[in-house]
């Protein structure tokens, strides 16, 4: 019995490129004929033809990918927007043929590059979670068996019988999401669904998701969320220009693709060009500006004194209730401090075009270091734009501790306003006269002491 | 290209196997998946049915007020004022057992032949044998026809008319109808994923091949000699063995019928070749 999950053999997939528009009926009469007499598939076999006019009809989105994945491991798929992401799990998932190649699958699979596919707004909730579950591949008795839990983990006992089309997003996505959490296929294949649905509800369906994968399932998870592949997965594929270009843990993956991501920013593609970001797209992050306490824009911050960055986006349409969100991640990748207008009960709405949203920091508390900016708009029911290395924050040092010391990057990312005591010692010197008498003090000069 | 491959895991479950390669070949024709996927199928065709009339005030009314009112109009146009025949049956009787075969025909073509463009958000998302798509779409249309069919039974007990033994044949004529439907929709509808010129090709052949049906005409009225030609039209031969089936004065449905059957058959074997075919681009396409 081997152990082999999945198996990508020399994968590929041209897509042709603008609309298949026969310009005359000939034409399409002679495809279809061609695609009758099946000579359209030795074509295909004959491997891709480099002619020039061939290139400038398709785009390989996925070209000679060879992969394996065993049984049990949860992989995390990466990579920039069109990197191919979408179409391996699409092949994977059955959802379209490849050009080229083949795949093994050993195990039954349920895939999910949607989340509520087939719910239909006219039907209840009941109806769409047994039609949803179908569709997804649960029989009937599965759905059955598993109502009463699909129900209490979206929360909505009230509402199953109420059309879905008076349901909130957040509502419906619960649902959706809900449905999908259940499934129960021995290979998982997830398309970045997780990018909507509120922030609490997201994370109890990663948690749902991580017990899964304890259970010994093969996961493969594709997000931009560089975050949950690192939490969730434990090993990564990161793919570019539809090759896998580097495959390992998902730590080491994640950590080279952060360094290109970064490269690639520090190259000058300006923030609004870029494609490497998710969300729907109604407003775009096209530049992001940190300025100092008098609103200069600057590069550096001093530790402890106060600051503002700037989002600048680009709203494509009218946008209510925008939440905006800032990560700053330590160069390692790790998240040191996350900003977030759902935190602080900050949500705006902006009409069509530019305009800047700004977030002020009383002090920052972080330890001097180079920090990368994430940023983020959205509002409860999904994201607008997700964009990692939006820029940079510097923080410089300051007089924080008066010693001039600070913690190096294992000692965490916090600088906070502590002091010492040695009170088990003061209770014994306090009555001979206080505690100038303690010799600790020498050790460890505390930093009011000496002001 | 999916078979149950008979390894043994540790937990003694045999483990099944896909292999994905560039072509399905015709694997959509696989009895045992769409065996498989049949609660699909009903759930399927239960949502169109639930939401069909969701919204409407009169629902389920409308499948039987457009045959009544059809019919009350068509006897008055042609039964009265053109006078056409109507092999010996009450005119109206006649007209509304021509109507409702036409109109399981034409509802459920109309219905399969937009299935793949209508339920694209599914198939793109999802893998399923596609085949489930205009097969389901048939069952809104056997509704509609079951409801209407109570109207014809009315409609007989008040005139006073009793089939014969050949009642026992109707179902042959509703699955002729239907296959017939079917047949055409599975061209229509693979090919209306690749142009949406079929959207406006559906409802002109429809109404073409209405006149050349003998629904509100008889059959009778077509020269022997062209009987086998007009028997191409295989709702021909649906709707003469429908009102032989139910009509006691209708003529037995002759050689006509044996050519209707034949054209059935032939289309739907190529539509399904077709379909199976055509499937592995529909996702690209659509």
């Amino acid at each position: 019995m081997n152990d082999v999950a999945i198996k990508v053999e020399n994968l590929g997939k041209r897509y042709q490129l603008g609309q298949r528009n026969a310009t005359t009926l000939r034409e399409a009469v002679g495809h279809l004929g061609r695609r009758l007499l099946g000579r359209g598939r030795n074509e295909a076999a004959a491997g891709p033809v480099a002619g020039e006019e061939e290139s400038r009809k398709h785009i390989w989105a996925i070209r000679d990918m060879n992969f394996e994945i065993r049984r049990g491991d949860v992989v995390g798929i990466i990579g920039r927007n069109g990197a191919g992401k979408s179409t391996l799990l699409k092949i994977l998932s059955q959802v379209t043929v490849p050009t080229l190649g083949r795949a093994v699958i050993h195990g039954r699979v349920g895939s999910l590059l949607e989340v509520g596919t087939g719910f239909h707004p006219e039907l209840s909730g009941r109806e769409n979670v047994f039609l949803n579950g179908a569709i997804l591949g649960m029989s009937r008795a599965d759905i059955r068996r598993r109502f009463d839990d699909i129900v209490a983990f979206a929360e909505l006992a009230r509402f199953i019988d109420t059309p879905v089309k008076r349901y909130s997003s957040g509502m419906y996505t619960r649902l959706a999401f809900a449905v999908a959490a259940h499934l129960d296929p021995e290979i998982l294949i997830i398309d970045e669904v997780l990018a909507v649905g509120d922030l609490s509800f997201q994370k109890k369906c990663l948690g749902k998701m991580d017990q899964v994968a304890r259970g010994g399932r093969t996961i493969l998870f594709v997000s931009h969320s560089m975050q949950s592949v690192q939490s969730l997965c434990q090993s990564a594929i990161l793919l570019e220009g539809g090759r896998v270009s580097l495959t390992g843990t998902a730590t080491e993956v994640v950590g080279e693709y952060r360094r290109r991501t970064a490269e690639r920013a520090a190259q000058g593609a300006s923030l609004a060009e870029r494609t490497d970001r998710g969300g729907t797209g109604a407003a775009r992050v096209v530049d992001v500006v940190v300025r100092d306490a008098d609103l200069r824009a600057t590069q550096w911050v001093t530790t402890d004194e106060p600051c503002h960055i700037d989002l600048h986006y680009q709203a494509n349409e009218p946008v209510e209730n925008i939440q905006p969100g800032l990560g700053l991640d330590t160069p390692g990748g790790l998240r040191a401090l996350t900003l977030f207008g759902d935190f602080t009960g900050h949500a705006f709405s902006a009409p069509a075009g530019q305009g800047v949203l700004r977030c002020r920091i009383e002090r920052l508390n972080l330890r001097p270091d180079r920090y990368s900016i994430s940023a983020f708009l959205g509002n409860r029911h999904g994201a607008f734009d997700v964009i990692e290395y939006a820029g940079e924050l510097e923080v410089t040092d300051s007089s924080y501790y008066s010693t001039g010391h600070y913690p190096d990057d294992s000692q965490g990312p916090m600088i906070q306003r502590h002091d010492w005591s040695h009170p088990s010692a003061d209770s014994t010197l306090e009555g001979r006269g206080g505690q100038s008498a303690d010799t600790s003090i020498n050790h460890l000069p505390m930093e009011r002491q000496q002001q | 290209m999916s078979e149950i491959d008979r390894q043994i895991n540790p937990t003694g479950a045999p483990v099944e196997v896909t292999i994905i390669l560039p072509h399905r070949g015709y694997r959509t024709l696989a009895l045992g998946m769409m065996w498989r996927a049949r609660e699909l199928v009903v759930l399927l065709a239960s949502r169109d049915v639930k939401i069909r009339y969701k919204q409407t005030i009169l629902g389920g009314l409308w499948a039987i007020i457009h045959p009544i009112v059809t019919m009350i109009v068509f006897t008055i146009l042609f039964g009265r004022m053109a006078g056409l025949p109507s092999d010996g049956s009450p005119y109206p009787i006649f007209v509304f057992a021509g109507i409702l075969p036409w109109q399981l025909f034409a509802s459920a073509l109309s219905q399969s032949s937009n299935s793949l463009v209508a339920n694209q958000n599914l198939f793109t998302k999802v893998y399923f044998p596609r085949l489930l798509l205009p097969i389901s779409s048939l069952v809104v249309a056997m509704v509609d026809f079951a409801l209407a069919l109570l109207v014809l039974i009315a409609l007989m007990a008040w005139y006073g008319v009793m089939p014969t033994w050949a009642v026992l044949t109707l179902p042959i004529w509703l699955l002729l109808a239907l296959a017939s439907a079917l047949a055409a929709g599975l061209w229509f509808s693979a090919l209306n994923a690749l142009y949406r010129d079929v959207v406006h090709v559906v409802p002109f052949i429809t109404q073409l091949l209405f006149f050349l049906t003998p629904v509100v005409y008889s059959s009778s009225l077509v020269s022997d000699k062209w009987k086998l030609v007009y028997g191409l039209n295989p709702m021909a031969g649906v709707v003469e063995g429908f009102r032989w089936a139910l009509l006691p004065s209708a003529p037995a449905p002759g050689a006509l019928v044996a050519v209707s059957a034949c054209v059935v058959v032939v289309a739907l074997v190529t539509g399904l070749l077709f379909f199976a075919r055509m499937e592995d681009t529909f996702a690209d396409v659509v």
